[in-house]
């Protein structure tokens, strides 16, 4: 029997290792520790009720774990063969539980390649790699196959690129295999910055050989030798399952020279991105790998000519390296067959927001946002009203009800005015203002801009601004005109990817919502009630009876009143903070 | 530690390393295999279920017969215990009561590979006590 | 080479591969307007960061617009450059520039030759919108001996430092900060003081707003011309001459030194006279240095340090006292020719028309900002008081004279005053890369060799490569010279000496492209070569014109070292005209 605990960034915060270290105890109690495994695995991407535990081989998927139910665990489930139902997952809409995970509609619509081994295997254990087909891809390209073949087999599958830009990733490795140089390099691309997103990280952190083996089998088609993972600092765990991957496919030699025995010399090093999103774009995170200023230069040259140090240099993205070994064990005609007609294979998205089910999934290209939102996400959290998804981070734009029934692949996503990114997917609910946030988008863009070019580094900040102004109901009609106009011409003339996806937040609000801005500008009102500065605190005169417990609380002194009397609130003083609502028992005080 | 030095090797080690997955990799399909529950209620426990389990997981694995053993809370007769529920692909699940090693050595080769009857099958309205349907 | 054809604004044009649309617009003479782009052609030196996105333009079939300036052309591409999109782009960039830019043109020192302020009027900018609530960046304003930063100002074109990083790979200036915040400056945010800045001034020279400017001392020197009990003297570098008429509007490489004496005159100076002179004497001190380790490494002796660097450009002494402390005893001892002025007017010139040291008061006019920082060196003055009190640029001359109510242009010729007025043609060329080393090799020959030299010009000495050599034949001695101009070829020659490779006798080093005539306090070339190489032109067309072309032919130098010196390398002249370095590898503080 196996235990199988999330290890994943999410579920370790919340005290997983203390979850391992106490099933192990209670199995020694138990004498069992012999016969059953407690193996520490990657993300299963149900953060949401996280820490999981599974147990293999009956497949029982416990939620929200906690390390003193570990006795239970083992006193229960192991020694008696009985579930102990109340970790079990209940289905929130027909109130039962399911036990078993590939019931659960978070897990029944997920076909998972990318993660195909996260919250399966110990990602510190090279072993389970191997038992799992690990390294028989590299094996078979090198010892069966020609570099060609396996750019051929690549182009074949249809991967694009799963960092944002949906670039054919065959087309890219043919383009650094055809530029000739004395060194070429292969380079992951592992500086994920969208807010909220971790499918990068989780991969990593989960299933670290697949992204080695795949730089490999990378490094053999476009004839490179030497691997270079750009990782964020900030990915402490992703860097330390990538550090002992490494070593152990070193030691194993799978890494170094020689690989099965053939010609081939591959080897892998990291290099540490302080975290600035703009590095995410391949020419800064080349200049940063280089030791300069993380900034961008304009392309062409392109990476697959003249990247890292001057030399052809093949970036991809973490989640695309993690479908290589597949598409080569499976084929491309496998791999082809799942998706929509020009978006192949799987897309991992981190689920955030107003949803029920946060987490990290991964399904087939040509899922609908519906099926994503109302079925693997479980719906709108506390039953309120779905109002948009934001898809593609601060580059992306948001989609409403009209586009829920869109299949979600990289065209279909532009054409609804947003676009695929990196797979981050944040849900917005009724309460969440569009203004705000396109605000909170432009904030992020605002403070991760390089500042090379001007439309950038000062366009965006103008744009943050004019938004704080009509979040504070200072804007003008005019203003969503230059909105607009500042917008377009930001887009159109800043140098790289982030200045010019920056303002989609802002475009794509201002066209699905603009209803929503009018009512900031010539209104002064929030719709949806989230802006402080257009709210007003006000005493319904027939609740109040005049306790004087509001005026008591107010920490600034706004509300004024006789004892017994109908009290008021001055809306000059007033700072919005909303003590006196949880104070007054009588529901006397509104906002509006 | 041995290098990988060629696809042969590391096909070798595969297979070594193949029952360190295994039992996970079954738990995902296990509609493909032979599956066994064990009643593993207190009083099967006390009629030797455990051992029956041990021997059986043992077995299977020596006889190379791809199977998934669990174990499962009281089947409800307990008058019959050891008991255990076997599950061939594709057919409907039968349960064996008083089932020993020696018992059980002979539902791996009459029943699991000849697919012959063997004596103690417990025959009727039975409820298979967790099925997840 | 391949060539390209394409179409912009209707009109085809064939290029060669490689080529950016600007510069194919260029020929069909249409200007792309650019801002942060920049080129000193033949020089090897180029800008183009893509940055200010003021150049871009409508290519079809593109999504987004693009940079003119970094976008190579392709077969068949059909270029717009003045759609009302792109019309639309390049003022709303503009008015987002302008919004985070201070609006106090009218005392800024760069108002009238700001690239920015051009910008703005051509692109008709009238208001820019939201500035009442649109936030500023702030920095505090850094002030070093030389040049003064105003990053406020500064709109990240990145000219200064690429001059700083790639041409003269000093590496005091690189972008800092992110985003709105981000700027240029030292490391840590340091000050220019602390950093391993040389105040070479090639920041300055290219910046195109006033976010870097010199150290103004205009106001020093009219104090000093309305202080009676002063006597006021000023000395002017060569290169002075060959540019100051471009602020009064004449071409390029008009030379205008009679004009600026009879300027200096009327400007109340006491006594005007010429940094040529002093350049003469540094080739007596420098040459005689030169001849005195040549002869003691032919008679075999391993010690003496070969090759001798020249030592006249103190953003070069500043580089190597920073970058190559393990070699301050390889440049020549001699002080620059400002430096050599200064302690010989105010000892030998000083006693002659019986004035007190403090009371007289050294003004150079220099088309430097490093002269400034030069000139308060401790070890050029004597109890506080400096050989030379204040060095204005040309910029800063040219100030005056228009403040003054004078116009070069009508201004009658004049002569220099005598005795530090008078100057060979080799003093001249001081002002042009390869010049000095020229001006030496006149000197040495005849010294050396004892004989006279037939053909005084040296052009395998001169040109705009950054590193050049030639070998002389001083009459059957070889003698292998190389001379760089930029900082990074210096670097490469030092590199080269570090290792025991290089096979130069002598080396010339000037830190600014062309060598003075393209000094940080010359009239703004905005980017404009043509203008370096007309300055150059004009140098050595004075040079050509002089009657006395060797230095130790100049009356004068010979008169001073009978009546004061006696001979290169004595004593007195030891004590006066030459000076030691100083390791300043370590001084690179965080503030």
């Amino acid at each position: 029997m196996h235990l199988l605990v999330c290890g994943g960034t999410g579920c370790r915060a919340a005290e997983s290792d203390a979850i391992v270290t106490n099933l192990q105890q209670e199995l020694e109690k138990n004498g069992l520790q012999d016969q059953v495994q407690v193996v520490m695995t990657g993300c299963f991407g149900f953060c949401e009720k996280g820490p999981i535990v599974k147990v293999s081989p009956d497949n029982t998927f416990y939620t929200q774990v906690k390390p003193e139910d570990a006795a239970e665990i083992v006193a229960e489930h192991v020694v008696k063969g009985r579930q102990v139902n109340r970790l079990l997952y209940k289905d929130p809409e027909k109130k039962e539980t399911v036990s078993d995970s590939k019931h659960m509609d978070f897990y029944k619509k997920q076909i998972r390649i990318a993660l195909r081994n996260c919250g399966f295997i110990d990602p510190e254990n090279l072993d389970e790699y191997i038992a799992r087909d690990g390294y028989m891809a590299l094996g078979r390209c090198l010892t069966e196959l020609k570099p060609q073949d396996v750019i051929n087999e690549i182009k074949e599958s249809g991967l694009r690129g799963r960092g944002g830009g949906g670039f054919p990733t065959g087309i890219k490795w043919e383009i650094a295999a055809k530029n000739d140089a004395d060194q070429k390099y292969v380079v992951c691309n592992a500086d994920e910055g969208d807010p909220g997103a971790f499918m990068d990280r989780s991969i990593l952190e989960g299933d670290p050989h697949a992204v080695l083996e795949a730089m490999a089998i990378c490094g053999y088609s476009t004839n490179a030798t030497k691997g270079l993972i750009y990782i964020r600092a900030e990915y402490p765990l992703a860097i330390k399952r990538l550090k002992i991957a490494i070593d152990q496919a070193r030691e194993y030699g799978l890494l170094g020279k020689n690989i099965f025995g053939t010609d081939f010399e591959f080897d892998i090093e990291l290099r540490y991105g302080a975290g600035a999103f703009v590095c995410g774009e391949e020419t800064s995170l080349i200049h940063s790998m280089e030791g300069l200023r993380g900034e961008p230069t304009i392309k062409p040259p392109y990476p697959a000519e003249s990247g890292y140090l001057g030399k052809p240099t093949n970036v991809n993205n973490v989640e695309t390296y993690a479908n290589i070994p597949v598409i080569i064990n499976k084929g491309a005609n496998w791999f082809n067959k799942i998706g929509t007609e020009k978006s192949k294979g799987t897309k991992v998205f981190a689920l955030a927001g107003k949803i029920n089910n946060v987490g990290l999934i991964e399904v087939p290209m040509g899922t609908t946002l519906r099926e994503v939102i109302f079925e693997i996400g479980g719906g709108i959290k506390d039953g309120k009203k779905f109002k948009a998804v934001q898809t593609g981070g601060p580059s992306g734009g948001c989609l409403t009800e009209e586009h829920l029934d869109t299949p979600i692949d990289f065209d279909n996503l532009v054409q609804a005015g947003s676009m695929m990114g990196s797979g981050g997917m944040i849900v917005m609910d009724e309460d969440d203002c569009m203004v705000s946030m396109a605000k909170f988008y432009l904030d992020f863009t605002v403070e991760e801009s390089c500042g090379k070019c001007s439309p950038c580094r000062i366009g965006n900040k103008r744009l943050y601004e004019l938004l704080d102004r009509i979040t504070q109901g200072k804007g003008e009609m005019e203003d969503l005109q230059r909105l607009r106009n500042m917008s377009q011409v930001i887009k159109d003339t800043s140098l790289c990817g982030l200045g010019q996806t920056s303002p989609n937040p802002v475009l794509s609000t201002l066209d699905n919502f603009y209803d929503e801005y009018v009512a900031h500008v010539t209104d002064k009102k929030c719709p949806a009630g989230q802006c402080k500065d257009l709210m007003t605190y006000t005493i319904i005169e027939e609740n109040c009876v005049g306790c004087t417990a509001c005026a008591r609380v107010c920490p600034v002194g706004a509300i004024s009143g006789e004892k017994k009397q109908v009290h008021n609130i001055d809306p000059e003083i007033c700072i919005k903070c909303g003590a006196c609502i949880e104070r007054c028992k009588f529901d006397a005080i509104i906002v509006k | 530690m041995a290098k990988i030095k060629t696809l042969a090797d590391l096909k070798k080690m595969k297979e070594d390393m193949r029952t360190k997955v295994d039992i996970r990799e079954k738990a995902d399909t296990p509609e493909n295999y032979v599956q066994i529950k064990v009643g593993m209620a207190t009083s099967g426990i006390a009629s030797g279920a455990k051992e029956v389990m041990d021997f059986l997981i043992e077995a299977l694995e020596k006889r190379n017969i791809e199977a998934v053993v669990t174990q499962t809370g009281d089947m409800g007769y307990s008058y019959a215990e050891p008991t255990i529920e076997v599950k061939k692909p594709g057919e409907e699940p039968i349960v064996f009561g008083y089932v020993d090693t020696k018992k059980a050595d002979e539902i791996i080769e009459k029943y699991i590979k000849l697919g012959e009857l063997v004596d103690g099958i417990i025959p009727v309205n039975y409820q298979v006590i967790d099925d997840d349907k | 080479m391949d060539k390209v054809k394409l179409t912009i604004d209707n009109k085809q044009i064939e290029v060669e591969k490689g080529t950016t649309i600007y510069q194919a617009a260029k020929k069909l003479d249409i200007e792309i307007p650019v801002l942060c782009y920049m080129n000193l052609e033949d020089l090897g030196i180029e800008n183009k960061p893509g940055g200010c996105r003021i150049c871009v333009v409508e290519v079809e079939g593109r999504n987004n617009l693009a940079p003119s300036c970094s976008t190579e052309v392709w077969e068949g591409m059909v270029v717009h450059t003045h759609t009302m999109r792109v019309i639309n782009a390049r003022r709303t960039v503009m008015e987002f520039i302008l919004s985070d830019h201070p609006k106090d043109c009218l005392t800024c020192a760069k108002s009238g030759n700001c690239e920015l302020q051009d910008m703005a009027v051509k692109l008709g900018i009238r208001e820019i919108p939201g500035q009442e609530y649109a936030e500023m960046s702030e920095y505090k304003v850094d002030f070093s001996p030389s040049i003064i930063r105003d990053l406020d100002k500064c709109i990240m074109c990145r000219r200064c430092e690429m001059m700083c990083n790639e041409f003269q790979t000093v590496g005091a200036l690189s972008a800092f900060h992110r985003g709105f915040e981000a700027a240029v400056g030292p490391a840590f945010e340091m000050d220019l003081e602390h950093s391993p800045c040389t105040y070479c001034g090639q920041c300055v020279a290219v910046c195109p707003t006033g976010a870097l400017t010199e150290k103004d001392h205009t106001r020093d020197v009219i104090n000093a011309l309305s202080d009676p009990t002063k006597k006021v003297i000023v000395q002017t570098a060569p290169a002075v001459r060959a540019a100051l008429g471009e602020e009064f509007g004449m071409e390029p490489g008009t030379s205008v030194t009679g004009q600026m004496v009879s300027a200096l005159r009327r400007l109340g100076f006491d006594y005007v006279f010429d940094t040529d002179f002093a350049a003469d004497l540094t080739i007596m001190e420098e040459g005689t240095e030169l001849l005195d380790r040549l002869t003691k490494h032919l008679n075999g002796d391993k010690e003496v340090k070969l090759p001798i660097l020249t030592s006249c450009c103190p953003a070069w002494v500043q580089f190597f006292e920073h970058n190559f402390p393990e070699m301050k005893d390889v440049p020549s001892s001699a002080r620059s020719p400002q430096q050599m002025f200064g302690a010989i007017a105010k000892t030998y010139f000083a006693d002659k028309i019986s004035v007190k040291r403090e009371d007289l008061v050294v003004v150079s006019i220099m088309p430097c900002l490093a002269k400034k920082y030069e000139a308060q060196r401790d070890e050029f003055k004597l109890d506080g008081n400096p050989d030379v009190d204040f060095s204005i640029s040309t910029r800063e001359l040219a100030h005056l004279i228009k403040e003054a109510n004078l116009d070069l242009n009508t201004l009658p010729v004049e002569d220099f005053d005598k005795p530090l007025g008078e100057s060979s043609g080799a003093g001249v060329i001081f002002g042009a890369t390869g010049g000095v080393i020229e001006a030496a090799t006149r000197t040495a020959y005849e010294i050396h060799t004892n004989k006279k030299l037939e053909k005084l010009d040296f052009e395998e000495l001169r040109g705009l490569d950054g590193i050049r050599s030639a070998t002389i034949d001083f009459d059957g001695t070889p003698i292998n010279i190389g001379i760089a101009h930029g900082l990074g070829n210096a670097r490469k020659l030092l590199e080269d000496i570090k290792a025991g490779k290089s096979q130069f006798h002598a080396i010339e080093i000037m830190s600014c492209p062309g060598g003075c005539i393209g000094g940080g306090g010359q009239p703004i070339h905005h980017g404009d070569s043509s203008i370096l190489k007309a300055r150059t032109k004009a140098i050595y067309a004075e040079d050509a014109g002089k009657p006395i072309r060797k230095s130790h032919e100049n009356p004068y130098i010979i008169k001073l070292y009978e009546e004061f010196l006696g001979k290169p390398m004595s004593e007195k002249a030891h004590h006066l005209l030459h000076t030691a370095y100083f390791d300043k590898s370590k001084k690179i503080e965080i503030s």
